[in-house]
């Protein structure tokens, strides 16, 4: 099959003083595709993301993020991807058309852009009641949505999501995931971390960091078949398990 | 005897906007491990605050141990543990050196109730001169429950202790709250995360400052009131898809690598097979299953009155 790889790491390694917090990373995602980058705390996932997102310089290897490099051409990267995690995700003192508007100023988008954006993002979110409340008001649920409807409003290549469901609730956990199937089916690649193995399942292809390394790539059905087991959750727990830097 | 009761507490935030508790009444027994189960918001933390003394009710009352929490608040800081949500320990104070504030802070010291964290400090103790702020989230964790723990408190608060931390911590956490229950301690616990609400005795499903349901995890998934399929097929979007669509099924949601389907009255489920595969679903697998708590609690959020979610 011929697919467009938008991300392509070669031994990609970050080094701080002698511990080697990602370790030679490989990987390749297509196009279109739902990426879940797993790992247990302290494997070294988030070390790798900021590298991925061009906020990080990696110590040795080679990445680029949408045909981009991630030594010289970090700023092309931060206009061709989407960022979103649990912890930041959205000015709570602005309203939500000021959110959009914000954000599409940062992305560089045109004022008829961000009109016809806003109106858009609001009407297929449901928000229209919504949209001049600020942000602090909105429940968690909302706020998630919101907040990734904004990270992808200038149609990024990739839009990289850390833990974006922790803490909500099972029935707006799953219009999340809706949502990032709209997106994906736009040929927005989606890449995302999750500590919900049932979300793993979602995934095309997963990738489980231990010790900094990625210790497995396949897809969810081919890893459970590798691992002989039949849920995520014990696919996760044979891999970390074996993980000697929990302790520390 | 009862180690917490609340009666008929209400609590609410900015002039009355956020009602974070709304009538909620329970009592726990003495030693029993009690989960509070709900998504951010729900008004778990705002139980444990009125509890452990830090956050007045609007009204109702509240007792640990029999102590009032307003009248008679200083009795209970003495004799509970509390591990909040937001680590809060001291991050430039070692590992011994948080321990040794604690036990002293609370009139004790490490070695008096050593044996109740003996298995949890003896994986911190290599790391025992490391700063608390340098510990990775695991080890947090279990400083935390350690410090909780120093003075025998009867009672322990742990408000989303295993929030963001991986499984296999998580499993290693829920195995210790097992231990400690053999010390007759009271544990009233909370999470957001469903599937740990089976290790608890008793839970309650909480939901915009309202009790769903308070019961036993099994008692809860056995009361699920309809039948419950698991449906797999090879393209599991174009599934859900068409299940959305049946006007067979009640209701469908994505459960991993199955999703969990109800149907209407009067539906049977070969009838919706034979549909799926006439509409040309491949590899349809179709089994009955039994509700885990996750589906008890969407049930429940739907036929709660002014919920913001409804059943289509």
């Amino acid at each position: 099959m011929n697919r467009e790889v938008v991300i392509r790491t070669d031994k990609l390694t970050k080094q701080f003083g002698d511990f080697i917090a990602a370790d030679q990373l490989s990987i390749e995602v297509y196009a279109g595709e739902i990426f879940g980058f797993l790992g247990a705390n302290g494997a070294g996932k988030t070390t790798a993301m900021r590298m991925l997102c061009g906020l990080s310089v990696p110590s040795s290897g080679t990445a680029t993020i949408a045909g981009y490099d991630v030594y010289s051409q970090t700023e092309q990267i931060k206009k061709h991807i989407g960022y979103m995690s649990q912890k930041f995700s959205l000015y709570e003192d602005l309203t939500v058309r000021e959110n959009i508007r914000f954000f599409g100023g940062i992305y560089g988008l045109s004022d008829k852009q961000i009109k016809e954006k806003s109106a858009l993002l609001i009407n297929t979110l449901g928000m229209e009641q919504m949209a001049a409340k600020l942000v602090a008001d909105l429940p968690l649920g909302w706020k998630q949505k919101l907040a990734f409807s904004i990270a992808i409003l200038h149609d990024p290549d990739i839009v990289f999501l850390d833990e974006p469901t922790g803490g909500v609730d099972p029935i707006t956990r799953r219009q999340f995931w809706d949502l990032i199937y709209n997106a994906a089916d736009r040929g927005i690649t989606i890449f995302v971390t999750t500590h919900y193995m049932d979300e793993a399942e979602y995934c095309n292809r997963i990738s489980m960091m231990v010790d900094g390394q990625v210790k497995a790539l396949d897809t969810p059905a081919n890893l459970k078949k590798q691992f002989n087991v039949a849920t995520m959750d014990e696919v996760f727990f044979h891999l970390a398990r074996s993980a000697k830097r929990k302790g520390d | 005897m009862n180690s917490i009761v609340l009666e008929h507490i209400c609590k609410s935030y900015d002039k009355g906007r956020v009602r974070a508790a709304q009538d909620i009444s329970l009592e726990i027994p003495k030693g029993e491990l009690f989960g509070l189960i709900g998504p951010d918001g729900a008004g778990k933390t705002t139980l444990f605050r009125i509890l452990t003394t830090l956050l007045l009710p609007d009204s109702g009352d509240a007792y640990v141990d029999g102590h009032h929490v307003v009248k008679d608040y200083r009795n209970i800081r003495q004799h509970v543990g509390y591990m909040p949500g937001r680590f809060s320990l001291y991050q430039d104070l070692t590992v011994e050196e948080n321990l040794n504030f604690f036990a002293t802070v609370f009139g004790t010291t490490v070695s008096e109730h050593y044996h109740l964290i003996r298995d949890i400090y003896m994986q911190l103790e290599p790391f025992k001169d490391r700063r608390a702020g340098k510990l990775s989230g695991g080890m947090k964790q279990k400083l935390a429950l350690c410090c909780a723990l120093i003075h025998k408190p009867t009672v322990l608060f742990l408000d989303e202790p295993t929030t963001g931390v991986d499984t296999v911590s998580r499993k290693e956490f829920w195995q210790m709250l097992k231990g400690l229950r053999e010390q007759e301690i009271t544990i009233m616990v909370s999470t957001p995360y469903m599937d740990e609400a089976t290790l608890c005795e008793r839970i309650a499903l909480i939901q915009e400052g309202r009790i769903l349901e308070i019961e036993t995890p099994q008692a809860i998934t056995h009361a699920f009131p309809d039948k419950l399929y698991g449906m797999r097929a090879e393209n599991m979007s174009a599934l859900s898809k068409l299940l959305h669509a049946s006007p067979q099924v009640a209701s469908c949601y994505s459960f991993g690598a199955a999703h969990h389907v109800t149907l209407r009255p009067g539906a049977d489920i070969a009838g919706v097979s034979s549909e799926l595969q006439a509409a040309g679903v491949r590899q349809l697998e179709t089994e009955e299953i039994q509700a885990t708590i996750e589906d008890c609690f969407i049930k429940l959020m739907n036929h709660e009155p002014g919920s913001s979610h409804q059943d289509r």
